[in-house]
């Protein structure tokens, strides 16, 4: 049977919205001017008496991990006609096609000691139908703020047919005190920065934490022992453990494979920077590029067959591409300027980078062969971009000028929208976005 | 009636471990660090300048560090003469050991600068074996652009900060 959906095209280089009056409540998310969908969130149904605040804690949630990606905007509560005051209820779809919501989620929320149990609906307002199935979650009541990311994941990944990227943690270095004395550890947080817990003390420099793959262990750089070195640290346990190098020798800069089991890194020697590849589990190491320039910041493609890095070869910092067996490398980056810190897009269509020319910062985006470089930023200093699961959303290092000048953490969007401040107490430099949680 | 009358509701779990105390170290500072210069050799412990045998003459007199043009490694003539200085004066006090320290300023990117910083300290590190200094006494580290010891974001702070230090030990360097 066929039915009279609302479709909300958004296409390249267009100023505005395409309406198309068949399939479901659809966003798709490209590079050109959005129109925000509209979307409504009445406070989610306590079934329970215990459940009041959670409820509209996790509704509040939603709304903001929603509203946060640019994409969607709220329709508020005082603007409400009908009011959802069972989950069970039908939806008076008129009501909510009255004040032009397309979108509406309408949840429930059970609290039983300390147990909570989430379920939700999508619904598209002007079919009048859902939009996929209930769902429900199950956890902790002290792990609500996961059940909100994960309704809202659904809900961002239902009407865009994309992954989300909500329910995911951060790995940073947390700063303090003064600039020629800077305290640094690692900490880890959720996406929108709560829920902070450390990994290490500030007994010495840790530097660029990089999550693994699934999320369970971290690698970054320690000078612990005054000599840069690579250590892997257990996210649970906080269990750590040194890569193995020769006197004389420094690492940084690493990265894990896809696979987890091995690192992608830098190590210095007699004055001269190439890249090494280590297997965790024997130790064995295998030596990647053989220039007697620097060549660092070292990261794999999604399928793991090639690694972008940085290299001063030519004269300057530069991007390019070779075999994750090392071997000849091509140049991908001409612009002006320097640029540093490629990351492979987890799409694998691009790669994200800082740039440096003329005095100023940027973190920019361009394909692998280099061609439609986009600078999304730009400030006294910007690096160190890292990648949202889904390939959306970089995050990055911005550090102000000056005597008193602090570092904080920023997302953008790839279409260069969306820019904002990721709050944290504190300074805080070099995200590492870990995956999607399951 | 059901809630879930057309599809079958998906039950998630989370394991959503609470963590009431997220700062398992207390406090946090965990001491000053003892990174960057500074590391080696106490104030207390550095002797006289004016006593051509001591730390501090060296690092004050003879001079500790040397600095750099902006993305460079290669030792200017001032450079050079205070690294004779200095390795005359570790072939002349041959219980010191060091650890050349490098540094960049803060106009580049972290891997960048301390691969830059470590190629500044080895320069240092070779001038010094040149001129007659056991390689065995001389280590190198880079802290890149992490320990600035001028804060502010222009040219008079950016050149002191693209250096590279040597730093004194009487023990032997373990690494």
């Amino acid at each position: 049977m066929m039915k009279r959906f609302l479709t909300l095209l958004v296409a390249l280089m267009l100023a505005g919205p395409v309406l198309a009056q068949n399939g479901p409540l659809r966003l798709t998310i490209t590079d050109g001017v959005i129109e925000p969908i509209t979307f409504a969130v009445p406070s989610f149904e306590a079934e329970t008496a215990a459940a009041q605040q959670v409820a509209s804690d996790i509704s509040r949630l939603v709304v903001q991990d929603l509203a946060g990606t640019g994409l969607f905007r709220e329709v508020p509560a005082t603007a409400f006609i009908s009011q959802v005051s069972s989950f069970a209820q039908p939806v008076a779809f008129a009501d909510w096609r009255a004040i032009n919501s397309q979108a509406l989620v309408v949840g429930a929320v059970t609290v039983n000691g300390d147990q909570l149990a989430v379920k939700f609906r999508l619904y598209d307002v002007f079919s009048g139908q859902e939009l996929g199935q209930g769902l429900q979650f199950a956890g902790t009541t002290a792990g609500w703020r996961r059940m909100g990311h994960k309704v809202a994941d659904a809900v961002y990944s239902r009407i865009t047919g994309e992954g989300g990227y909500f329910d995911s943690r951060v790995v940073f270095v947390s700063e303090s005190g003064p600039k020629d004395n800077r305290q640094k550890r690692l900490g880890i947080m959720d996406f929108d920065g709560a829920n902070v817990q450390f990994l290490t003390d500030s007994s010495s420099i840790v530097l660029a934490p990089r999550f693994s793959p699934n999320g369970d262990r971290v690698l970054y750089t320690s000078f612990e022992s005054g000599f840069p070195r690579i250590n892997v640290i257990n996210v649970a346990t906080v269990g750590r453990q040194q890569l193995q190098t020769a006197p004389g020798e420094m690492a940084f800069s690493p990265r894990f494979s896809r696979d987890g089991a091995q690192v992608i890194y830098s190590l210095s020697n007699g004055g001269n920077t190439d890249i090494y590849r280590t297997n965790l589990g024997t130790g064995q190491h295998v030596r990647l590029t053989s220039a007697p320039s620097i060549e660092t910041a070292p990261s794999l493609s999604p399928d793991g067959s090639q690694i972008v890095f940085e290299s001063d070869r030519s004269g300057n910092q530069q991007l390019y591409v070779m075999s994750a067996n090392g071997g000849e490398a091509r140049r991908i980056s001409f612009g002006e300027g320097r640029y540093g810190t490629p990351v492979w897009s987890p799409r694998g269509d691009l790669v994200a980078f800082t740039k440096q020319n003329a005095g100023r910062f940027h973190i920019g985006v361009m394909r692998l062969d280099g061609s439609e470089e986009r600078l999304l930023t730009s400030s006294f200093l910007d690096e160190g971009p890292t990648w949202s699961p889904n390939g959306r959303v970089i995050m990055f290092s911005r550090e102000t000028q000056g005597a008193g000048g602090t570092s904080s953490m920023y997302s953008v969007d790839i279409s260069g929208r969306n820019l904002k401040a990721v709050p944290v107490q504190g300074g805080a430099s070099d995200p590492s976005w870990g995956p999607l949680q399951p | 009636m059901t809630l879930f009358k057309k599809a079958a509701v998906l039950l998630l779990v989370l394991a959503t471990a609470a963590c009431t105390n997220p700062d398992r170290f207390g406090g946090g500072a965990g001491g000053a660090g003892a990174d960057g210069a500074g590391a080696g050799i106490g104030a207390g412990a550095a002797g006289s300048a004016s006593d051509p045998a001591s730390p501090l003459f060296f690092n004050q007199t003879i001079g500790d560090r040397v600095l750099f043009v902006v993305d460079q490694s290669t030792l200017t003539p001032a450079g050079q003469a205070i690294l004779d200085g200095q390795a005359q004066w570790l072939l002349t006090n041959a219980d010191y050991r060091a650890v050349v320290e490098g540094h960049a300023d803060e106009q580049g990117t972290r891997e960048y600068n301390l691969a830059l910083g470590f190629r500044r300290a080895n320069a240092v590190r070779e001038y010094l074996v040149s001129r007659g200094v056991p390689a065995g006494r001389l280590e190198v580290t880079s802290y890149g652009k992490e320990r600035p010891i001028a804060v502010c974001s222009n040219e008079s702070c950016y050149s002191q900060n693209r250096r590279a230090v040597t730093v004194l030990s009487f023990s032997a360097i373990t690494s």
